[in-house]
């Protein structure tokens, strides 16, 4: 992928606006009240495939977002967008009022240099649906790595804050144990904790129970759920329909790029309005019928 | 046939330095090549086409041409590019260079070995490119290569022979040196084939330990 020149897009002028003052101010520690993300416009495109045509979202702080939505309506790309793991190419993402990724020079939008990127997105953590962690580090040495390399805390601080973070995901026992020998909902434990060291102020999950074997999703969901609790940031992309229902702030249902619908928990699931959603839903259904099958 | 030991006995100093001279040559040569390698393969990896591409061409280049004649460009070419080299200087620097492709190729399959998810997450939390590949690529992937590397080095280790043809006084041109002298071809001929056996088994023996260690470091158990 070779895109050093992409073109402005489409954005609102309003946005051009708000964009000059953030400029300004880069570094400002936003109130409570602005919201810790901002996409406008944001599409994305593979080759001839537009899998995110014009996203507009707001994460408010300790908002909970679920992205819900069939197997390629986007909703992880737009998530991996988020992280500029994947280069979004219209539009922007703000996060904390800083443009993620990209800089506005004379001759137009160019990739922003790795260090920039780094530090626009340092309050951002991600959790992926493969764990990703490192197998040759022990869980210890997962959670630390970071704190040693990036944010230069001695060996003994990493791992204080790293036994620290290990043990609110209830696993400070298996501190010396590599990931092999980990089961998977242990192993993606250990990489919650692992961004969670680095104290993001959003955490960004990537289907983080979709490996998992049915009987590892609920110790998963209850780390997620304490931290909804414990008023983190968090957009969740996720099949776990009981979690949203259970958790989100707002759930938003996406389809072929676009978002569909959006509300609450109770607005999306029990009112939905627009035939895809329902038609989405009723399939989820079906296919957990057979609960309703028994009882009755 | 009879097998006449003196040949070796009179000559003993001779054998002895030409063992050194070709260990030397080797070692220096095999150090030289995987610098050269994993810099060709990093930039390989993490480089943009405009630095691919020649690399692409310079290894196809080295690969597809016999090390005989690249030994010949650089000893008795080199002078007309105004690079004036020693035999020694010479033969180091084209067995390094011959052998950094082969060593490239076998980083390149090393690194896209590393699953990217892996990067993805350390590119999250904010790990450099070089932290990255220091601490979570190299380390992973030195365990699938190492039989690979181990076999090249033992390919450069033969390869030496080669350098008796700039005139380097290392094993191979001692012995038949010796042989054309006392006509003892037979008896030179399989000393020489000893002495680069006793070399390979060596480096055999020492590649099959770091295995071993490296295997243990990446297999260990919870304790």
């Amino acid at each position: 992928m070779n895109s050093l020149l992409i073109p402005g897009g489409n954005v609102a002028a309003p946005t051009r606006e708000t964009t000059r003052e953030s400029l300004d101010e880069p570094m400002k520690t936003n109130g409570d009240q602005s919201p810790v993300l901002t996409l406008s416009q944001v599409g994305k495109s593979f080759g001839n495939l537009r899998v995110l045509k014009g996203i507009d979202l707001q994460v408010q702080r300790s908002e909970v977002v679920c992205l819900i939505g069939p197997s390629g309506s986007g909703k992880s790309t737009l998530l991996r967008s988020m992280a500029f793991l994947e280069e979004y190419d219209e539009g922007e993402i703000r996060i904390e009022g800083q443009l993620l990724g990209w800089q506005d020079t004379d001759k137009g939008r160019r990739r922003a240099p790795q260090s920039q990127i780094n530090q626009v997105r340092r309050n951002v953590g991600m959790v992926f649906q493969q764990f990703n962690l490192w197998p040759h580090m022990t869980a210890l040495g997962n959670v630390c790595e970071a704190l040693r390399r990036v944010r230069k805390l001695s060996a003994d601080e990493a791992k204080k804050r790293g036994m620290a973070m290990l043990d609110k995901v209830g696993l400070a026992h298996k501190a010396e144990t590599y990931p092999a020998q980990l089961s998977g909902g242990q192993q993606q434990r250990v990489a919650i904790a692992r961004a969670l060291a680095m104290e993001p102020h959003i955490m960004l999950f990537d289907e983080p129970t979709s490996a998992l074997d049915p009987e590892l999703v609920g110790e998963v969901l209850q780390v997620m759920k304490t931290l909804a609790k414990e008023g983190m940031t968090m957009v969740v992309v996720t099949h776990e329909m009981g979690f949203a229902a259970q958790v989100a702030d707002s759930v938003i249902f996406l389809d072929q790029g676009e978002i569909v619908a959006r509300g609450t928990p109770q607005q999306i699931f029990h009112n939905a309005e627009q035939p895809r959603l329902q038609q989405f839903l009723q399939n989820y259904l079906d296919r957990n019928a057979f609960w309703q099958d028994a009882k009755a | 046939m009879t097998f006449d030991p003196s040949i070796f006995t009179d000559h003993l100093g001779d054998i002895g330095s030409g063992f050194l001279v070709t260990l030397g040559t080797w070692s220096s040569g095999v150090v030289l090549g995987l610098a050269l390698g994993m810099l060709i393969a990093v930039a390989q990896v993490f480089g943009n086409r405009f630095v691919r591409a020649p690399l692409r061409v310079f290894i196809e280049l080295i690969r597809s041409t016999p090390f005989l004649v690249q030994l010949f460009l650089v000893y008795y070419g080199g002078p007309s590019f105004g690079i004036s080299l020693d035999p020694i200087p010479a033969g180091i620097l084209g067995l390094g260079v011959y052998g950094s492709v082969y060593f490239a190729e076998i980083f390149r399959t090393g690194f896209e070995s590393v699953a990217r998810g892996q990067l993805e997450a350390a590119d999250c939390l904010g790990i450099t490119r070089l932290q990255c590949i220091w601490r979570i690529q190299v380390p992973q992937m030195l365990v699938m290569i190492l039989p690979a590397l181990v076999n090249m080095v033992t390919v450069l280790c033969k390869e030496t022979a080669v350098l008796s043809i700039i005139t380097i006084p290392e094993l191979t041109m001692v012995l038949t040196g010796i042989g054309s002298e006392t006509f003892a071809f037979v008896e030179t001929l399989l000393m020489l084939c000893i002495g680069y056996l006793i070399l390979v088994e060596l480096c055999s023996r020492l590649g099959m330990l770091l295995e071993t260690r490296v295997g243990r470091f990446m297999s260990r158990q919870p304790r």
